[in-house]
């Protein structure tokens, strides 16, 4: 069955047009990321709205211009959530942008979590990769390409994403006098442990019973809290297992996520750049995508 | 004769193709291979579809060699075919226009494992079961039926999927990293062990792939520790409809299990005479259901489900009792496709996925098919991910059989799409469904997935003639069925 393009993804299209610079504008909170779009650039809004959430489906089909509070609003009452960060942007800018969720223990990953895009292609044209069950393997993985491609290769306007039951308990403890990965090796599939190199955080979620469990299997000294720690802005991505080791370390102040391999910091992490051969097929596949140049320059994935 | 002659010019490296004859300088002869047999016998998969025709057969030890061949390919202009066990089942291996075939089951080492940041690095030849039997506490979660012979390359292939990916994720969900050769012969290292590596996610894309955007020679991947605690259960429905509501009722529920398997009382049947698991051969389809985790929340999930099974008609629920019963219980569900002989020599295994609130409607369209074309059909699949595999058994000796049932498959994935579905949740394309591809996707979609092709392999070299329709595809679909001028015969 060929898929219909409704009514706003014809008039994101045609705004997008076949000519121009082009870029598109979320809640902005990441906007400099990969570079700023470059002067003259025309910037549009995606559209907004949930198409349809599907309960029994675990899938909700969502325009790429609604946020992610919009979204978990309309989760929420079914007892859903996405795998998306909330930090007040869209859909969009986040599977642009691809980064995952503090809790990525139980929400899993955003690349994951997309099963279908639809964006708008450097020709104006409405292009669709993926399909929207939850397995899938008909055809080229245009999904996973688009996962932090920060809007490069095509305007995303319309997604399906894979959502998950929100767990019946929820807890957050704080503990001054542990160590880390150890407590992140004896948990079960804890939603994440972080620590800032002295005060160690866990969120547990799951069955009440072993969420209750599991904090009484961590010990004594462990208080409640109710939430994780003021995360510093910057993100670092470092080796999983080298998360606990001084070297990959931001200098000043930091939160690491255990078991993940993600470092919060006050500085930037310093630019990683790619192999000659990866950058090659990048290079490829930009041009492949986007032959004029037109979407979003002046940012690099 | 002449054929004969030719093969014995070729043993003495004296032969005439020059493509085998930088190949044996590149690896050693011995595995370099030219002969018939061989050559004929690497022509297939696993699937339906009759044999293509492979050119050389190489099989490398490592990725240097892998590098040599794609070099040799691209000076000479011959396409490259990588295989891993030949376990797929949609033609994605069969060799078209006489490619070089490089089988990959020689490098099947397991390079590293690190349980505390839970990766393991292996070559792409190494089994699945394999993998997880060498990581105590540990396993590898995508679980493909074919565990105990396919590779981890091939799964990086096909995207494979299993019964556990319904909790799990599939492949794509749990590979970090993968040094990869591309077709002109560079060694690449896509994605990281780090979770937000830089750039394009371009390991993502590769995967799933189906060999035809380089060759993996290294893969990372991500390693599961094994679940405190276990519960499975067998649940006997009076009707598959009944069963395939009671799949949309547990996840409704809220409840995510680690795996939801549906088989029909035919399979059963055939199952039960071939495994003696217990499983309730006057049933008209089982459930089996498995959760894990931490003990409260498995013992209270087991609980849950068994009581939307009653809700929904279930005659009986039977819940394993220890490992072993476990054991059983799934040792018929992975022996399936072949009890079926049982009932035919032959079958034909399909993949379709569709929303699981149509499961009971498409599966009643199912019989209703296989009974317009005259054909057995049985039903086991992945119920929670809606992934259907109708086994359509027959006997290849009886004329014309399988035209209808090609003609019957067709139809199941007009019948998926036609509510939403997909054309494949595992299997993948390959020359299977390629001509199916135009109606799931516009000219547009197949357009773009030719794109994202193209720029990891230019000029179509890798896996010509697969999964996108002709009309889409860089390679010229008609010389891939004939022979290069400079090929033996």
């Amino acid at each position: 069955m060929m898929r219909t393009v409704d009514d706003a993804l014809v008039a994101f299209a045609a705004e997008i047009g076949t000519d121009g610079a082009v870029a598109v504008e979320g809640a902005r909170t990441r906007w400099d990321r990969g570079g700023a779009p470059v002067a003259g650039t025309r910037i549009v809004q995606a559209p907004r709205g949930v198409v349809e959430h599907r309960p029994e489906e675990m899938t909700v089909r969502v325009r790429a211009g609604t946020t992610v509070a919009d979204l978990e609003a309309v989760l929420s009452p079914a007892g859903q959530r996405s795998a998306l960060p909330d930090r007040g942007g869209t859909v969009g800018g986040a599977l642009a942008v691809g980064e995952n969720h503090l809790d990525l223990g139980t929400r899993r990953t955003v690349r994951e979590s997309l099963l279908e895009v639809r964006y708008v292609s450097a020709e104006g044209r409405v292009v669709t990769g993926g399909g929207p069950t939850v397995k899938n393997v008909s055809g080229f993985d245009l999904p996973r390409l688009f996962v932090g491609s920060l809007g490069t290769l095509g305007c995303i306007a319309e997604v399906v994403l894979r959502v998950n039951p929100v767990p019946a308990a929820s807890r957050w403890l704080r503990c001054a006098d542990a160590d880390p990965l150890r407590v992140h090796a004896m948990l079960w599939r804890p939603a994440c442990v972080v620590g800032d190199g002295s005060v160690t955080w866990v969120h547990l979620e799951g069955h009440a019973v072993d969420v209750e469990a599991q904090i009484a299997s961590l010990g004594a000294g462990w208080e409640d809290v109710d939430g994780p720690p003021p995360l510093p802005p910057h993100r670092w991505s470092v080796p999983t297992g080298e998360v606990g080791d001084p070297a990959p370390r931001p200098p000043g102040r930091f939160v690491a996520s255990y078991g993940v391999g993600i470092l919060f910091a006050d500085e930037p992490q310093p630019p990683r750049p790619l192999p000659a051969a990866v950058a090659a097929i990048s290079v490829r596949m930009k041009e492949n995508f986007d032959p004029t140049g037109r979407l979003n320059p002046g940012r690099t994935p | 004769m002449l054929k004969r002659l030719r093969h014995v010019i070729a043993r003495d490296g004296r032969d005439a193709d020059p493509v085998v004859r930088a190949l044996r300088a590149a690896l050693a002869a011995d595995r370099v291979r030219d002969d018939a047999a061989e050559r004929s016998l690497l022509a297939h998969d696993a699937s339906v579809y009759p044999g293509g025709l492979s050119g050389p057969v190489c099989f490398p030890i490592s990725a240097g060699e892998v590098q040599a061949i794609m070099a040799i390919a691209a000076e000479h202009g011959r396409g490259v075919v990588p295989r891993g066990a030949g376990t797929g089942l949609a033609g994605g291996a069969i060799p078209l226009g006489a490619p070089i075939v490089v089988v990959m089951t020689k490098m099947n080492r397991i390079l590293s494992v690190d349980t505390d940041a839970r990766v393991a690095w292996v070559e792409p030849g190494v089994v699945n079961l394999d993998l997880s039997r060498a990581l105590p506490g540990h396993h590898f979660a995508p679980d493909p039926s074919s565990q105990q012979v396919c590779t981890i390359g091939g799964n990086v292939a096909t995207n494979s999927g299993g019964p556990h990916c319904l909790a799990e994720g599939v492949t794509n969900a749990h590979v970090l990293a993968m040094e990869v050769v591309t077709t002109a012969g560079e060694l690449v290292m896509l994605g990281g062990l780090d979770p937000e590596p830089a750039g394009l996610d371009l390991r993502g894309a590769f995967i799933g792939g189906e060999g035809m955007l380089g060759i993996a020679t290294k893969i990372a991947v991500r390693i599961t520790p094994d679940p405190p605690s276990v519960r499975t259960l067998l649940l006997a429905f009076e009707s598959i409809s009944q069963a395939a509501d009671t799949v949309g009722a547990i996840i409704a529920a809220g409840i995510v299990p680690a795996a939801l398997e549906v088989m029909d009382q035919r399979i059963t049947v055939a199952v039960e005479n071939f495994v003696s698991a217990g499983y309730p051969t006057d049933a008209g389809a089982v459930l089996l259901a498995e959760v894990d985790g931490l003990p409260g929340g498995t013992a209270a999930d087991a609980e849950a489900i068994a009581a939307v099974g009653r809700a929904n008609g279930a005659t009986s629920v039977r819940i394993a009792a220890d490992d072993t019963e476990r054991a059983l219980l799934w040792k018929g569900r992975k022996t399936a496709f072949g009890a079926i002989a049982q009932v035919k020599p032959d079958y034909y295994l399909h993949d379709t996925v569709v929303p699981r609130s149509r499961l009971a409607e498409v599966l009643a369209q199912v019989y209703e098919i296989a009974e317009r074309h005259d054909l057995v059909v049985m039903n086991v699949f992945h119920a929670g991910d809606g992934n259907l595999h109708p086994i359509l058994a027959y006997d290849a000796r009886e004329p014309g059989i399988l035209d209808r049932v090609h003609a019957a498959g067709r139809e199941i994935v007009e019948a998926s799409l036609a509510v939403g579905g997909v054309l494949s949740g595992e299997h993948g394309i390959g020359v299977e469904k390629q001509d199916l591809m135009s109606q799931m996707f516009s000219p547009d979609d197949l357009d773009h997935q030719a794109r994202l092709r193209r720029a990891f392999d230019p000029f179509c070299r890798a896996n010509p003639g697969k999964v996108l329709p002709s009309s889409h595809s860089c390679a010229d679909i008609a010389a891939l069925r004939s022979v290069p001028t400079d090929v033996w015969g």
